[in-house]
């Protein structure tokens, strides 16, 4: 009897254990496949210049400046707004019935596939808010084409979620004590946020942003039709005034993840080309890691030092 | 009864005037009507989910951050409605400190605890700051222990120096009342020993309502003491009285500790 | 933050009768505040509020717009044709056939091939992540040392950190590969392969939403199951898994929506033949895959731009749906569980 209940135990613990090792055997495998097959397309060159030869030789610079020149711009557009947002949902808004609705609403946008934000953004950013700028501004065909302000815009949206409930979970955080002491000593609402509720929710509220800006490096879908290119011999840059340089927000742009999916799937020769392919994968690979480490390690210092508090 | 003691030297500082209070559909106090005299401390004293709390929570109104709130009746500070109009919570609060049943340090430093009130109102002069928060720290007995360590991190500190550091921070306002809930709840024996010897300095100063299960606290500190019982004032008077002959049987009870 | 306060009578003394009040609000919260402070509270709390405002905006935008350009798709295809049409076979007999073939001289908008294909990759992805996923969440949760959790937990969330361009990358150039050799497929690019790439996607979400629901699990359960001589599979088992199995069910759901959702590993990985099958390797196209092959070549106004936008009504409303019943679920186990 004994005996017989423990084989069981030892069968599904083992199965569990099993599990666990195979994903991290994946997860090992995945990073350790890409590492030694790209690392020997990694070099100065590689990474400093544009791709050359109907893109089959050359480096992947363009790619490496355009993706984190829309991550820039996506985060530029999506963090102020989604932690205000959040701000006044946690903070202002209250726990009615409305208050509610749009919580559960935003939850389940974060499900919404990323090609159905592509859509959005085609359909509403480019075709509907560039084409009647256009009109409205007499502008020809400038706004209402694909283009870095159309696919950061729909990055935008596309994090949006991730931030406002990163947000709120850390403003949560901040205990109901600290709140009475401020309003305690005399502290106006606005005070309160300020000085004891945001400075506690910093970290949190990064570890977000951060979150987002990975999840926005590696998306391809919302990019594929609002305005990343195949292949731009230029950087997306234009002269402010004629002198300052500054990214060209209504330029397209080669992104990583985009040249990726391109090289490996509509490239004049696809077997020639697999270094280039790798050497890319593990580009953005090692980019995306490092953002999502930070952002693990600073999750497990801003847990720790709550749970000391 | 429900009048202020005969013998309170002072004009009274809080007039509770037959306050009910609800918190959404349930009510947490039954027609309470008590005066509360300055430069003195008042106890409040009762078992737990008596409504001691929600009594001084509805003096500086916190009570109503966390909670939707329903009040019939009336709370006075120098004879002004806090329920009025025209309150200005903010000054209300400012006239009215309050230490919470668990120490609440902010997670920053011992000075920027201390100095939070004072900037949150305006003040820039750094003397002037420096001042404050060396006196409110004498004040609360504990300018000894930090001053050399001002700018380390109050959440460094035991729980009975971050309970002293609380009432430094609220003394720092310039405060007129000092509402103090259960304040030795969460400390040790010295701890404890060590603010009821900072409330006695402070006496003279403030009006002080404090709020304890400690029925020894209350005859040690105060000067007036009120037994409530789910959310109804039973007995107020003088400590000593209180605590030899006490007029009610309920009271009596509680205080030989027959329930509680 | 600062709830109703409703003062409905003054009673006492006779001078507070006197100033009886009607019925005050601090809902707004700047009643309270004097002069210049209620000007900035006020101020902060109108930017905060458009801000709310905004973004809750942009979100119903996304339904509407999407709703209102697939809508435009039901005007000229007929609610028959979404699922199949008729047409003569070789030997002049009437048949029924489902071909998605936008681009063709007759367009044919059979989201039959669409729909098999995309559940073709979500179910088996779906079926494998969860044994692999609860594993995992089982493990970290339940028999893990806490040093073997630190070190696994990052892991886990490492693998959900990969973008998706990579492992459909890899699925395309080195799984299918694989694949092939072992099952010995007729395609090398289809169904299975494009779900052993969704699987990897969707394992992280559901280990660690199992792992958040067995960690919610009150510890008195399990000290009461100890207590009554239970061995530690047996506590797991019959007291632990049963009172987390709302939150477990809630991430198998949010994982399947995932996979419907996926789009760049199945656009590389299945090889995009709109087909309407149930072999599980043949090649085949999903919704999402349809909509991100199609819609470059779609002109703006067109009948096939209006159907893809009619896809992706499609698609949404079932991961919408998908989306909202895990909710659901996950809000009942927190009232069971009064969390």
């Amino acid at each position: 009897m004994k005996l017989g209940r423990n084989i069981v135990g030892v069968f599904f613990e083992g199965l569990c254990r099993g599990c666990a090792l195979l994903v991290c055997v994946a997860v090992l495998a995945i990073l350790g496949f890409i590492f030694v097959k790209g690392a020997g397309s990694i070099s100065w060159d590689f990474l400093s210049t544009a791709p050359s030869d109907g893109m089959t030789h050359g480096g992947i610079f363009p790619a490496i400046f355009g993706t984190v020149a829309i991550t820039l711009l996506m985060i530029v557009m999506a963090l102020p707004l989604g932690v205000a947002a959040a701000v006044y949902l946690n903070e202002y808004a209250g726990r009615g019935r409305g208050a509610r609705f749009i919580r559960a609403a935003i939850n389940n946008l974060a499900g919404v596939p990323s090609i159905v934000f592509g859509l959005f953004g085609v359909g509403f950013f480019v075709l509907f808010v560039g084409r009647n700028l256009d009109r409205v501004l007499q502008t020809g065909l400038l706004f209402g084409q694909p283009a870095m302000l159309w696919a950061a815009a729909t990055l935008a949206v596309l994090v949006l979620p991730v931030i406002i409930v990163t947000t709120e979970e850390a403003l949560k955080a901040v205990p109901l004590s600290h709140r009475e002491a401020a309003y305690g000593l005399g502290a106006t609402r606005w005070q309160m946020i300020r000085r004891v509720v945001l400075p506690q929710a910093l970290p949190g509220i990064l570890t977000g942003a951060i979150l987002s800006i990975s999840r926005g490096a590696g998306e391809t879908a919302p990019i594929l039709f609002t305005g990343a290119a195949y292949f731009l011999p230029r950087l997306p840059v234009t002269k402010l005034f004629g002198a300052i340089p500054m990214i060209n927000p209504l330029d397209q742009f080669m992104e990583l993840a985009y040249h990726i999916f391109i090289m490996a799937t509509q490239s004049t020769n696809v077997e020639l080309t697999r270094p280039i392919q790798y050497g890319t994968a593990l580009v953005l690979l090692a980019l995306t890691f490092t953002l999502n480490l930070g952002a693990i390690l600073m999750r497990i210092r801003f847990r720790r030092k709550l749970r000391r508090a | 009864m429900n009048t202020a003691p005969a013998i309170a030297p002072q004009p009274d500082k809080i007039e509770v005037q037959s306050l009910d209070y609800f918190y959404g559909t349930e009510q947490a106090l039954f027609g309470v009507s008590m005066d509360i005299p300055d430069k003195q401390v008042t106890a409040i004293i009762g078992p737990s989910g008596c409504g001691k709390s929600t009594l001084i929570k509805a003096i500086n109104r916190i009570g109503e951050i966390s909670n939707d709130i329903r009040i019939h009746g009336d709370v006075r500070l120098d004879g002004a409605s806090v329920y009025g109009k025209s309150v200005n919570l903010v000054e209300l609060r400012r006239r009215v400190g309050m230490v919470f049943q668990k120490p609440n340090p902010f997670p920053k430093s011992i000075l920027e605890n201390v100095l939070f009130g004072p900037k949150l109102h305006g003040v820039k002069d750094r003397d002037r700051l420096e001042e404050i928060a060396e006196t409110s720290l004498h004040k609360a007995a504990l300018w000894n222990e930090v001053k050399d360590k001002l700018n380390k991190s109050a959440m460094e500190l035991s729980g009975g120096q971050q309970q002293r550091l609380c009432i430094a921070r609220a003394l720092a306002v310039d405060p007129e009342v000092l509402l103090m809930d259960e304040p030795c709840s969460a400390l040790d024996p010295i701890g404890t020993a060590r603010i009821e010897e900072t409330i006695e300095v402070l006496k003279d100063q403030y009006c002080i309502v404090i709020v304890t299960h400690n029925m020894q606290q209350a005859a040690r500190v105060s000067q007036s003491t009120a037994f409530f019982m789910k959310g109804k004032i039973i007995e107020y008077d003088d400590t000593e009285k209180i605590f030899t002959t006490p007029a009610e049987k309920l009271t009596e009870d509680y205080i030989t500790g027959r329930f509680g | 933050m600062e709830p109703l306060v409703q003062k409905t009578l003054v009673t006492g003394s006779a001078e507070a009768k006197s100033s009886s009040r009607s019925p005050v609000s601090t809902g707004g919260g700047l009643r309270q505040y004097h002069g210049r402070q209620r000007l900035r509270e006020g101020l902060i709390h109108a930017f905060l509020a458009v801000n709310g405002y905004l973004a809750i905006f942009l979100i119903a935008l996304i339904f509407l717009f999407l709703f209102k350009e697939g809508f435009q798709a039901l005007k000229t295809v007929q609610p028959l044709q979404w699922i199949g049409h008729k047409t003569l076979d070789f030997d002049g007999r009437e048949v029924f056939r489902f071909i998605w073939q936008p681009l063709s001289s007759t367009p044919k908008y059979s989201l039959m091939p669409l729909l098999s294909g995309s559940f073709l990759v979500a179910l088996p992805a779906t079926l494998l992540s969860t044994v692999i996923g609860i594993g995992c969440g089982v493990y970290l949760a339940e028999l893990a040392s806490p040093r073997v959790r630190e070190l696994l937990k990052p892991v886990v969330e490492l693998l959900a950190g990969i973008p998706t361009v990579v492992i459909g990358f890899l699925a395309l150039s080195v799984l299918a590969s694989v694949v092939q050799s072992v099952f010995h497929t007729q395609f090398r690019l289809n169904a299975f392969v494009g779900a052993l790439g969704v699987s990897l996607v969707i394992i992280p979400v559901i280990a660690s939403m199992t792992e958040d629901a067995l960690r919610a699990v009150p510890n008195e359960l399990r000290e009461a199951s100890y207590g009554l001589g239970a061995t530690r599979w047996e506590t797991l088992s019959r007291v632990i898994l049963p009172a987390g199995i709302s939150g477990i069910s809630a991430s198998i759901l949010l994982g399947m929506g995932r996979a419907l959702g996926e789009t760049m590993i199945v656009l590389m990985a299945t090889g995009n033949a709109a087909v309407f099958t149930a072999d599980i390797f043949s090649s085949v196209r999903t919704m999402t895959a349809t909509i991100a092959a199609e819609l470059g070549s779609a002109a703006q106004g067109s009948e096939v731009y209006y159907a893809l936008f009619f896809v992706g009504s499609v698609l949404f409303t079932l991961t919408f749906l998908i989306n909202l019943v895990s909710e659901i679920v996950v809000e009942r186990m927190r009232r069971r569980l009064r969390l």
